[in-house]
């Protein structure tokens, strides 16, 4: 694949998320310029039709390396060991009940609706279940 | 201030001026760069076992370094931004596999739509009302709040409503390593098998740390994890400020 397609495909991601900060600046939007980012290149790629080749290619690379630009904060950690130390019960509980709470409420309705949903209209949503 | 470099008063100081922090960038990156390969060994070698989840070995080797070196926190802040700036581009990103399931979304919309607003919802109230209950400060529970949320998300939303960065961080952490260990075996307990409803329950609650483990065990509910990640940090960005309306 041509370089100049995986540099344009970076620049492509830095100009999206450049223009997702402007938006949020100038119309005091409260949500992460990232996000504007994101819905903006999601409605470009709907317009376009498909992705291209390069971009999917830099994006999997981003999105699995991930965790590593992600590390330095939560290294900010270290200057709040005493708050977490204070309050580590709402911590945990919020944490891990929070997330079986959470995580059985919507694969038990979502697989109900689902199964409903197939009922109702046939084989496609069925195989759907199913695939 | 401890560690070994504060012990050693008379030593050069090699990080002033331009140059210097040039150095430090390098150094610092290459300290987190080397950290993270070692994580992923660590992880790998444990067959992808959810506790070692990179981003927590990594950062808790980070902290041993800056431990032991005595440099203070906002210094390797500073040092490891051109590292820490690409999230943003990153998360632009998953526009990319949330477009790849758009014809499955155009199908099977509704259920979707609904799973994905009571499941957002409930990941959030739940985090403020156990926190609240177990008489957390306003700081932790807007830490807490939008913990199922991607990091990028996640963190800026934090901040924004009177939470601290580095706790919103752990509680995405926790929250993620914690839902990708008991997604299973609670999803055969509650005789869920479509891997549709499981992916996205997964994607939904655990983001990225769940949608990784996910797209190793099946390609179906590994896509449904990440349309369900894409989804729900963007559901959350938008319902905190109106949830904050409410509470107030």
């Amino acid at each position: 694949m041509p370089l100049l397609f995986i540099a344009l495909s970076v620049v492509v991601l830095v100009v999206f998320q450049l223009v997702g900060d402007f938006l949020v600046r100038a119309l005091g939007l409260p949500v992460p310029g990232s996000l504007i980012g994101l819905v903006g290149l999601t409605l470009c790629l709907l317009a376009l039709g498909r992705v291209p080749a390069a971009l999917g290619k830099v994006s999997g690379g981003l999105l699995r390396n991930m965790m590593l630009m992600l590390a330095p904060a939560v290294v900010g950690l270290i200057d709040n060991f005493g708050r977490v130390r204070e309050e580590w019960l709402p911590f945990l509980v919020a944490g891990v009940a929070g997330a079986v709470i959470t995580l059985g409420v919507t694969a038990v309705l979502l697989q109900h609706l689902l199964h409903r949903q197939s009922g109702q209209v046939g084989d496609e949503s069925a195989e759907e279940g199913k695939a | 201030m401890s560690g070994i470099y504060t012990m050693l008063p008379n030593a050069p100081r090699p990080f002033n001026g331009w140059t210097g922090f040039g150095l430090s960038v390098v150094l610092w990156i290459g300290v987190t760069f080397a950290a993270y390969l070692l994580a992923q060994k660590l992880y790998r070698r444990f067959g992808g076992n959810p506790i070692l989840v990179p981003v927590a070995t990594t950062s808790a080797m980070v902290m041993l370094v800056l431990w032991l070196s005595g440099v203070r926190y906002e210094a390797y802040a500073m040092a490891t931004k051109p590292l820490s700036w690409w999230v943003g581009p990153a998360t632009v990103a998953i526009a990319i596999p949330l477009f790849a399931q758009l014809d499955r979304l155009k199908r099977i919309w509704k259920p979707l739509l609904i799973a994905l607003l009571v499941g957002s919802l409930v990941a959030m109230l739940s985090a403020i009302g156990i926190a609240w209950a177990l008489g957390g400060s306003w700081q932790t529970i807007a830490s807490l709040m939008p913990k199922s949320a991607t990091m990028p998300i996640a963190i800026p939303m934090a901040e924004r409503f009177g939470g601290l960065p580095a706790l919103a961080a752990v509680a995405v952490v926790i929250t993620g390593v914690v839902g990708t260990v008991i997604s299973h075996p609670l999803l055969r307990l509650l005789k869920v098998t479509d891997p549709a409803a499981r992916g996205f329950a997964i994607g939904l609650t655990a983001h990225a740390i769940g949608m990784a483990r996910e797209l190793q065990v099946n390609q179906v509910s590994g896509s449904f994890a990440a349309l369900a990640m894409g989804l729900n940090g963007i559901l959350t960005a938008l319902l905190i400020p109106i949830l904050m309306l409410g509470l107030q």
